[in-house]
């Protein structure tokens, strides 16, 4: 199969839906002429013209608010968000509006909407630009919440995004955009809801998301060579939650991590934790460790933001101790 | 251009049924039959009549937390209003949104809005919508002058102005947001002049003069269909009661008895009674009859809320998402 990036993997599916369907418009800020920051738009202006690819003010709130009106009203819109450290300025839009409709009208009007922004550090953007906080939309209700970790995941998430009934907040990861991996040329769907088991191991369960699905993949070869066989699940959605599938996979290792770049308190981590926790407690031979980003904002300086990205670094040592458990 | 007989009639329907049915309401609140919060529209009737009155019954509206005026002169059914309000399964909400956020796709009335500013870029992206699709419709979105100074009014007609959007935004400048008025919330007397840092005309009319609101409507209306974008307009009103039912308002604390008693005197019914009295369009007997008429329709209202029943505990889990 031929391989492209996770970000030509997510403009190919934009491509598709807006051939597919006209109710499909995409809004953000730079995302026409410029193809978006990180080119996951680029050519679709070209291609569909600027009254469905429409390059926005700086105004979030406004441009996010009006994804929630046209979807209300007959359209599918695709906000773009340029960094999920940007959606601060329109969590009224997001949390109030987009996420509350459905229910508080009683079922009535749907919000067909994605809304698509990017998490993660490692490109020295400091506290305001690579920030990981995508747990705050799996806090509520009414959201689903996608993390794609590979570009077929990316395009087969993002087409069953917009062709969901429900607001999405597509969640992808800044550090993935140039990574490489096969896609099929066709439209496909990958449903909510359905974990993938990345690495078959039988002695640790990690549960990763985002790049972290990668890192752990690293760090599973490595801890193979000594004898420790890693299963690396990844939820692909957040919300919904594939619960069933870690579950089984703690059932049987009986040791986790959790391993996600979202700050370590009340972070992803922490729920999957607290779910093993209450649901398959009697099966763990080990103390669930979580590897996160530590609670600090993101820093600058290059070691330092090194430091604090978690990754191969801090999971091997993590695999290595909870196998001291018996 | 003059109002025609039978419009005129209508708006005075719309803002008797809105005036009765807030009376209602407020009765029911102080015998402890409607749970949470009341925010009334007595004395702003004008504003909701008047905008209304101009749309067609495929165009949207937005509204606020003050919405019932709204949501009546737009065509919603007393009876899933009450019912809502009650919190019953069969509100407009099934429920589980009360009194600030009813919502009636079918009737284009895209919500009440508990966020004071939430309803403007909603109203912007239903604008964009129908221009879009051409579908011919417009949006009248209300909001107060207490939102005129949130960020989401000011990007939003931004926004609808840059993109030449069929959409009205009617701001009914009541003097208050909540308790600070105007002139402590805004250096300001007329907000319709911020039109002008967006290219779109910007009109102040008396929000107590139905007609008047009519007729600034119908022309943004036309204006809008025409695809030349959209249009502020600045509602001067008043509201008789407190920011919401149990607010300590009444000529204490932050306004004064006199203030309320001179807005009084400019009742909006009073004024267009005066003027159908005057053209001989509406006799006191035909008046009368409609406010009989109109108190029958709030009478079968209040009967359908009672007797309808409560939601299941259980009912908590509906709706979260779309199935399927």
């Amino acid at each position: 199969m031929r391989e492209i990036t996770y970000a030509q993997a997510i403009n190919e599916g934009l491509r598709q839906c807006m051939e597919k369907d006209d109710r499909v418009i995409v809004m953000g800020e730079d995302i026409g002429r410029y193809g978006g920051i990180f080119q996951v738009t680029a050519g679709l202006l070209d291609q569909f013209g600027p009254t469905r690819v429409i390059d926005t003010p700086i105004s979030e709130s406004a441009f996010v608010g009006a994804g929630v009106g046209a979807a209300l009203t007959g359209l599918r819109p695709v906000v773009e968000v340029m960094f999920i450290d940007f959606t601060t300025v329109c969590m009224d839009m997001i949390v109030n509006q987009m996420a509350k409709m459905h229910y508080m009208f009683g079922g009535r009007g749907n919000v067909p909407m994605v809304l698509r922004t990017n998490i993660g550090a490692g490109r020295g953007a400091a506290a305001q630009h690579s920030q990981s906080f995508h747990a705050f939309f799996m806090h509520i209700p009414g959201l689903f919440v996608a993390a794609p970790s590979t570009p077929y995941d990316a395009k087969g998430l993002l087409i069953e995004a917009i062709e969901n009934e429900n607001p999405v907040i597509f969640v992808e990861h800044k550090k993935l955009y140039a990574e490489k991996g096969p896609v099929p040329e066709e439209y496909y769907r990958i449903p909510f809801g359905e974990a993938e088991i990345k690495r078959k191991g039988e002695d640790v369960t990690v549960v990763a998301t985002h790049a972290m699905v990668g890192r752990a993949l690293r760090a599973a070869e490595e801890a193979s060579r000594d004898g420790i066989h890693v299963e690396v699940v990844d939820p692909r959605t957040l919300t919904p939650l594939d619960k069933e599938t870690i579950l089984e996979s703690v059932m049987k290792t009986g040791r986790l991590v959790v391993a996600d770049e979202g700050h370590r308190t009340c972070g992803v981590a922490a729920e999957i934790s607290a779910l093993v926790c209450e649901e398959a407690i009697e099966y763990l031979k080990a103390p669930v460790f979580r590897v996160c980003s530590p609670d600090t904002p993101v820093p600058f300086s290059p070691p330092l933001e090194q430091a604090y990205i978690p990754d191969e670094k801090d999971l091997l040592p993590a695999f290595k101790e909870i196998m001291k458990y018996a | 251009m003059g109002i025609t007989k039978q419009k005129a009639i209508e708006l005075y329907s719309v803002m008797v049924k809105i005036r009765m049915f807030e009376e209602q309401v407020q009765d029911l609140y102080a015998r402890g039959m409607i749970p949470g919060l009341a925010h009334l529209y007595i004395g702003e009737e004008a504003v909701a009549a008047g905008v209304c009155g101009a749309l067609e019954r495929e165009d949207y509206i937005t509204s606020t937390h003050r919405g019932h005026g709204h949501v009546i002169a737009k065509g919603a059914d007393v009876r899933y209003m009450m019912a809502e309000l009650f919190g019953k399964t069969t509100g407009y909400c099934k429920g589980k949104g009360g009194s600030m956020h009813i919502a009636d796709m079918a009737m284009g009335i895209l919500g009440a809005n508990g966020i004071a500013g939430g309803g403007l870029p909603i109203a912007v992206g239903a604008a964009f919508s129908a221009k879009y699709r051409n579908s011919g419709q417009i949006v009248a979105c209300f909001f107060g002058d207490g939102s005129s100074n949130n960020g989401t009014f000011h990007e939003s007609l931004n926004f609808a102005s840059l993109h030449k959007l069929p959409v009205i935004f009617v701001c009914e400048n009541n003097l208050y947001g909540i308790s600070v008025s105007q002139r402590m919330h805004q250096p300001i007397q007329d907000i319709a002049i911020r039109a002008t840092s967006y290219d779109m005309p910007g009109v102040v009319v008396d929000g107590n003069d139905a007609v008047a609101v009519y007729e600034a409507s119908l022309k943004a209306v036309k204006r809008a269909r025409a695809g030349e974008g959209p249009t502020l307009i600045e509602c001067k009103t008043y509201r008789w009661r407190g920011h919401h039912e149990g607010d300590p308002n009444l000529g204490a604390r932050y306004r004064d008895r006199e203030e309320i008693e001179q807005w009084k005197k400019r009742c909006p019914i009073k004024r267009l009674e005066g003027r159908l009295l005057e053209e001989r369009w509406l006799s006191r007997r035909k008046m009368e009859e409609i406010q009989k008429a109109i108190a029958q329709e709030l009478d079968e209202a209040v009967s359908f809320a009672q007797q309808s029943p409560y939601p299941a505990p259980g009912d908590i889990f509906t709706d979260v998402y779309v199935a399927g």
